[in-house]
């Protein structure tokens, strides 16, 4: 063999460094997640106590919780989600199932994706543009009359922004999920004579119904955690409200206000926030991969 | 029995139950997809519409402008600041973040021992998955000071008066800080892009990695030279999806950029980007203000659409990411 | 001097007019613009098993999809022609396709259970056209289980999942579900092909016990089993009907040369 040895050795030095180099980064990637979620727990539970859970957001020196913040957030995410998984199933399943190979289609599943990956914070100025901010103003008749939706910040907005930022990833994973069943099975459907949404309700949907559940719940950790949407739909209350119709406290957005306060107690509540959001999303992460794991019976 | 099996049953329907609802449904959906259309489509125009009362105002500068001043008697916007802040802290993130992400992607695939694949995998896709917010509180509260001690300011007093050190080292030693943010930048589009390769380099075929070992290849040579080369358009796909992310990331910058819309002369100097911008004064903003913000929303747009764009276009004939 | 004589290239026994169930005439057949069947005509005599044959891609199986007009999901596909059931053309507009798929039943390669109950995959096309009292449900679910062969292996456990079934019983699942709406027609697109032998051994005895009272078209790979089933068979090649006539007839004295070879073996 005309290999030089010290070719092979040069080969398998570059060899061990790769390796090493590859080792060691992961190494560091670890280390940071685990440096993260140690400054995290410690800092959280130190701010964590029963107050959190019963008493809305304070002005600094005064103590107080984040009730108000928790409730305002699960309502907006369980709206959002509300409209996202209707809006996301329903086209998600006209791009699987009858669109076929249409240009139409392969133009809304680009754009579907690209809106996956958009920055929230300008679907937060969009949904301001049209749910917060608009007014139309007429001239009619000698009168001036203005049309103002809501004029102010609400829940509502924030939970449409949120709704606009779950609904891509559901439609990407019901689409994906529907295009794995077999083309067989929903022509045995058809073969019977069934309508063709017949077929998609009662077997389609009922056979992917795991993975789409699996495509929601990643979509609502992601927008649990989301702030910057709402900081123009929803923007904060320091009350407890339940009144949709007008601003609404969220974690994140309390979190973000009152960590770049200068006052400790403050920034202890943001880190109790922090806790409580990362906890939530990794609890339903967690559930939803557990989800995806679970094997067909067969 | 012959004759009765298939005798037509009485009472049977000339259509099958539901027949009449299936143009509704389908109706439902069709208006469900172009629904997000619609959004996309929106986004772009309510962008343009409100932030045209700015860019009608100041033209071109309000791209190549310095000077972002919202006080009612003097005021101009130019938005030179946080676009060049933006691009900036993307690309320096997108740099550190590459090769970490590549490493762990191709550990995981190839060198990783099996029984550790399943948690540490599971580990980089939960770190994936944290709010970005955290990331924020992380650097603000843990990693700018300790980046102030032990970085900034033994790097500040090192440097030689008059080098370019200096003037590269330069800005004030909070933690804070163009390189801070950048760095904080990486650390939070790591993980997304870690999996994703990480899904690119699964769809490699068994067969041509093993036909590759078979020639006595070493695994640097096997992923570096065979399955690298493989998924390289889907690679560059992810990598710009990770930059579209960049781009767009407001939380974990916002914290710790500083807030300054002044040119960044220095790594540690205080920056700006277009979404820590919007976010920090949107809400106090007078109506030029909002314009003029609106329209860097506008910009930051037609970037990240392009980039996104562009990362679709790659990603999509390799592998559903 | 050749011993054998001219082979003629095509020919197509005639089958008796009064019972012809469904009469395919000159049927063509477009993918987009392949040219997938080509001047197809055949009979297909009524309550008699008739087999397709052929090599892959000769066609076959785009004919049985035609009779029932399963194409008409995928836009671009299309077919000219006309196919009478019971004297009527299908493949004119404004046929009822619901109630064309009513009457013929089709079972595919790949078993396709529902993902629901045993009772529910049975019952699941006889809810879409009738409205049965409970009792009279569960007799027609019976029924149809009996005559699939599949009623004693399943009459403890018809509230559990289609989907735990073996394969073999999976597939005669798929048969009575067809049953169950009564149907007048049986497709069969290679239905043992993913089977295991002893599971293809059972469902071609339904199939054989089901020939009296369905008129049976079967699409096969599978030669012996032509042979043992059908009354008649078809044999296809690149989108043409070469050979029609009585299986027993063409097994032993195949009239043309392609067919010849196809049954002897010298291509497959």
């Amino acid at each position: 063999m005309a290999v030089s040895a010290r070719h092979v050795a040069a080969r398998r030095l570059g060899n061990v460094v790769f390796v090493a180099f590859c080792a060691l980064v992961t190494f560091i990637a670890l280390a940071a997640l685990a440096l993260i979620l140690y400054s995290l727990i410690v800092q959280g539970l130190g701010g964590l106590n029963l107050n959190i859970f019963t008493k809305s957001t304070p002005a600094a020196g005064t103590p107080g919780g984040l009730i108000n913040a928790i409730v305002g957030s699960i309502l907006m995410c369980v709206l959002g989600m509300i409209i996202a998984v209707t809006m996301g199933i329903l086209g998600g399943t006209w791009l699987a199932e009858y669109a076929g190979e249409s240009r139409y289609g392969t133009i809304i599943r680009f754009l579907n994706d690209v809106l996956l990956s958009a920055p929230s914070i300008l679907i937060g100025l969009f949904v301001y543009e049209i749910l917060v901010f608009p007014h139309i103003q007429v001239r009619l008749f000698g009168h001036d009359i203005k049309i103002e939706p809501f004029g102010h910040f609400s829940g509502l907005a924030g939970g449409v922004a949120l709704a606009l930022l779950a609904a891509p990833v559901i439609v990407r994973t019901t689409e994906d999920v529907l295009k794995l069943q077999p083309i067989a099975l929903r022509e045995s459907g058809v073969a019977l004579g069934a309508p063709v949404w017949h077929v998609i309700r009662t077997i389609l949907w009922r056979g992917s119904a795991s993975g789409i559940l699996t495509g929601a719940l990643l979509a609502f950790a992601r927008i649990s955690g989301e702030t910057a949407p709402l900081l123009f739909t929803a923007l904060n209350n320091q009350f407890f409200s339940w009144d949709m119709t007008h601003a609404m406290a969220s974690l994140p957005v309390v979190i973000f206000q009152d960590a770049l306060t200068p006052y400790p107690d403050l920034n202890r509540l943001a880190w109790a926030g922090a806790l409580i959001i990362a906890a939530s999303v990794l609890a339903v992460t967690i559930i939803a991969r557990a989800f995806s794991q679970e094997p067909r019976r067969s | 029995m012959s004759t009765a099996v298939n005798a037509t049953p009485t009472a049977r329907r000339t259509t099958p139950r539901g027949f009449a609802l299936e143009p509704v449904f389908e109706g439902l959906c069709f208006a469900a997809a172009t629904a997000l259309l619609a959004a996309l489509g929106g986004v772009l125009v309510s962008l343009a519409i409100g932030g045209w009362p700015a860019l009608s105002r100041f033209g071109l500068s309000f791209v190549t402008g310095v000077t972002w001043d919202p006080n009612p008697d003097h005021e101009t916007y130019g938005a030179a600041g946080p676009i060049v802040g933006t691009l900036i802290t993307s690309a320096a993130a997108l740099i550190m973040a590459l090769p970490v992400a590549g490493g762990v992607a191709f550990f995981l695939v190839e060198l990783c021992p099996t029984i550790l694949r399943r948690p540490i995998g599971t580990a980089v896709e939960l770190l994936a998955g944290i709010p970005s917010i955290v990331y924020g509180m992380w650097g603000l509260f843990v990693f700018a000071p300790f980046f102030a001690t032990h970085v900034e300011t033994p790097l500040m007093t090192w440097a030689p008066p008059g080098s370019i050190w200096e003037t590269l080292f330069s800005g004030i030693p909070n933690g804070s800080g163009m390189l801070a943010a950048s760095i904080i930048l990486a650390i939070m589009i790591l993980p997304f892009m870690a999996a994703t390769l990480r899904e690119l380099l699964n769809t490699v075929p068994t067969q041509v990695r093993e036909s590759a070992y078979g020639l006595g290849a070493t695994t640097a040579e096997v992923v570096l030279k065979v399955t690298l080369p493989y998924i390289r358009r889907g690679a560059i796909g992810a990598v710009m999806l990770g930059l579209g992310r960049a781009l767009g990331e407001t939380m974990a910058v916002t914290f710790i950029i500083g807030n300054s819309h002044a040119f960044p002369k220095g790594l540690f100097d205080s920056g700006s980007t277009i979404a820590s911008t919007i976010a920090n004064e949107f809400n106090e903003a007078g109506p030029l203000q909002s314009s003029a913000l609106i329209a860097l929303g506008l910009v930051l747009f037609v970037i990240t659409f392009t980039v996104l764009a562009l990362a679709r276009l790659l990603l999509r004939s390799q592998v559903r990411a | 001097m050749t011993m054998t004589a001219e082979l003629p290239e095509v020919s197509i026994a005639e089958v008796d007019k009064s019972k012809v169930k469904i009469d395919v005439r000159s049927l063509d057949f477009y993918y987009g613009r392949s040219h997938a069947l080509k001047d197809v005509t055949i009979p297909f005599e009524a309550n008699a098993v008739t087999a397709l044959i052929g090599p892959s891609g000769c066609g076959k199986s785009t004919l049985l999809r035609s009779l029932n007009r399963m194409y008409a999901l995928y836009p671009g596909q299309k077919a000219t022609g006309k196919i009478m059931l019971d004297g009527e053309d299908i493949l004119r507009s404004g046929v009822n396709l619901s109630m064309l798929r009513a009457k013929i039943g089709m079972v595919f390669q790949k078993p396709t259970p529902f993902p629901m109950s045993i009772f529910d995959n049975v019952a699941f096309g006889v809810r879409l056209y009738e409205t049965l009292g409970r009792a009279q449900l569960a007799e027609r679910v019976e029924e149809s289980l009996h005559r699939a062969a599949l009623w004693d292996e399943v009459k403890d456990k018809l509230q559990t999942s289609g989907l735990g079934l073996s394969g073999g019983q999976q597939q005669r699942l798929c048969v009575a579900r067809c049953i169950a709406v009564k149907p007048e027609v049986l497709l069969l697109d290679e239905p043992t092909s993913a089977l295991d032998p002893i599971s293809s051994a059972k469902l071609e005895e339904t199939v054989t016990q089901l020939k009296n009272d369905y008129t049976i078209i079967i699409v096969t790979h599978n030669l012996g089993q032509a042979a043992r089933l059908s009354k008649y068979t078809g044999f296809m090649y690149l989108g043409e009907l070469v050979e029609f006539g009585q299986t027993a007839e063409m097994f032993t004295k195949p009239v043309t040369t392609r067919a010849s070879d196809y049954i002897t073996g010298r291509f497959g």
